[in-house]
């Protein structure tokens, strides 16, 4: 099971460095909302600074549900999910490598971009490493309950669109308490411990409830 | 419970029941608005506080309703029974319903009583998320075409939604009590008198019969609707008996 997943997990950044730009372009999405913003508020650099961690977060949240459309379309398409769905590792278990995969391609460069965009919107260290700790544990939810937006609309023809409205009003939480640790970073009232170890517990708990419902989703749509 | 998934089963114990359903939701809401009508208008909020007989019933009705959708995804998932997702289906716009009557009579209590029509409290932003999740849901009903498929897929994101809401709840409350602490003023006191309550759950009573009409009438429109589509696929193939097997054109 373990040569299994990395098999999976190996070919998952393979096939998705062979389309080209995926973890470019996302990076690149979330750069050109970052650089919308200002355009929308105005260069009031002392209200970016106070609103950079909310945009952040926004920005994040669409570039990860946006670029989650083809995580099982292409699978279905060519038949690969067949494939999966016949393996001798459990489905749950090959949708959890296959996001994990996806984390790590398109989520973790926006980590690491993420306080190259925040110094542009003006937020200080603390709020920087605020920013960028939160995105680092919050966004594998974010990923985990796309997943499942995913998985619901992988026969579709358009998927993307009614996937992101599936998911958005379920990832509430997971904003709420990501952007209240990035501000707790930053020096906000209210303490760092609550927003920082309930995120942990959304990613920790998505991580095991997504891919349950994902491939309840994936095996019943082939029915 | 079984006995009644056949379909015409369940349209002729319906086409009986209906009438008397609809009948019992007419009277008792009348009485419980009547009541609401007599009841005292109260000492602070005066006769605004008439919008409440219509705001509570409704937004008992969307949590309801959405709990009826569970145990009709439930039905439609473990017991493959034929009518859950008939009901489940049936179901969604009459929540998103009831959810935007909430909506719009608690704004317009909130014109009077807090000066605007909407506050990011934590009641109403809970109550807007779920509105969302309505629509998502009926979206996807009409986004898949085979309604056995969309039951599933509806069924698979209702039980999502159901360990969801509750999370959505606590984390809208807590971050409501971190931006704003508690400045609104909130409906009611700890108690509240016996003239005002009793057309309430009269009200609230009248919602749910109404609610149980109207679904049961939406059921049956389903069922037929299905029948249709089934009959007019049924005529499609039988008007082009060769396009569905070209493989005994080439032997001939």
């Amino acid at each position: 099971m373990y040569a299994a997943s990395k098999a999976l997990f190996v070919r998952e950044l393979r096939v998705a460095g062979r389309i080209g730009g995926g973890a470019a372009t996302g990076v690149l999405f979330f750069f050109t909302l970052v650089t919308l913003t200002p355009f929308a508020i105005g260069p009031d650099l002392p209200l970016l600074a106070r609103i950079g961690p909310a945009v952040l977060w926004i920005a994040a949240l669409l570039a990860t549900l946006l670029g989650l459309d083809r995580l099982f379309q292409s699978d279905e398409e060519d038949g690969s999910l067949d494939l999966m769905l016949l393996a001798d590792a459990p489905l749950e278990w090959i949708v959890l490598v296959k996001c994990l995969a996806h984390w790590t391609l398109s989520c973790l460069p926006l980590v690491a971009a993420a306080p190259l965009f925040g110094a542009m919107l003006g937020l200080a260290p603390g709020a920087l490493a605020g920013v960028t700790i939160s995105l680092l544990i919050g966004t594998p939810a974010l990923t985990f309950l796309g997943a499942i937006g995913a998985a619901l609309t992988a026969t579709l023809r358009r998927g993307g669109l009614l996937s992101a409205v599936l998911i958005l009003p379920l990832c509430v939480p997971v904003l709420i308490f990501g952007v209240a640790s990035a501000q707790a970073f930053g020096g906000a009232p209210g303490g760092l411990a609550t927003p920082l170890l309930v995120s942990i517990a959304f990613s920790l708990a998505a991580g095991v409830g997504a891919p349950l419902a994902a491939s309840a989703a994936l095996r019943h749509l082939r029915e | 419970m079984l006995k009644y998934a056949n379909p015409t089963a369940f349209l002729e114990l319906t086409a009986k029941l209906l009438p008397w359903l609809a009948l019992a939701s007419a009277l008792v809401l009348a009485i419980g608005l009547t009541g609401a009508f007599l009841a005292p208008p109260d000492y602070q909020q005066g006769d605004t506080i008439r919008i409440m007989y219509l705001h509570v019933p409704a937004a008992w009705l969307s949590m309801f309703v959405y709990l009826v959708m569970t145990s009709a995804a439930l039905g439609t998932l473990v017991w493959r029974h034929p009518l859950a997702d008939v009901a489940q289906k049936a179901a969604a716009p009459l929540g998103a319903g009831f959810t935007l009557i909430c909506l719009t009579t608690g704004s317009l209590w909130g014109r009077p009583e807090w000066g605007t029509y909407w506050v990011w409290d934590a009641r109403l932003t809970s109550e807007l998320v779920l509105f969302l999740i309505y629509l998502g849901l009926i979206a996807l009903w009409r986004t898949i075409e085979e309604p056995g498929r969309a039951a599933r897929a509806a069924a698979i994101l209702t039980l999502v939604g159901v360990v969801n809401i509750p999370i959505i709840k606590y984390s809208v409350d807590w971050w409501n009590t971190l931006h704003q602490p508690a400045s609104v003023f909130r409906l009611g006191g700890p108690t509240i008198a016996f003239s005002m309550l009793w057309p309430l759950l009269v009200s609230a009573l009248g919602f749910t019969l109404l609610f149980l009409t109207l679904h049961l009438m939406a059921m049956r429109n389903e069922i037929l609707r299905r029948r249709l589509r089934r009959m007019s696929l049924r005529i499609a193939a039988a008007e082009q008996p060769r396009a569905r097997s070209p493989g005994f054109e080439i032997v001939r």
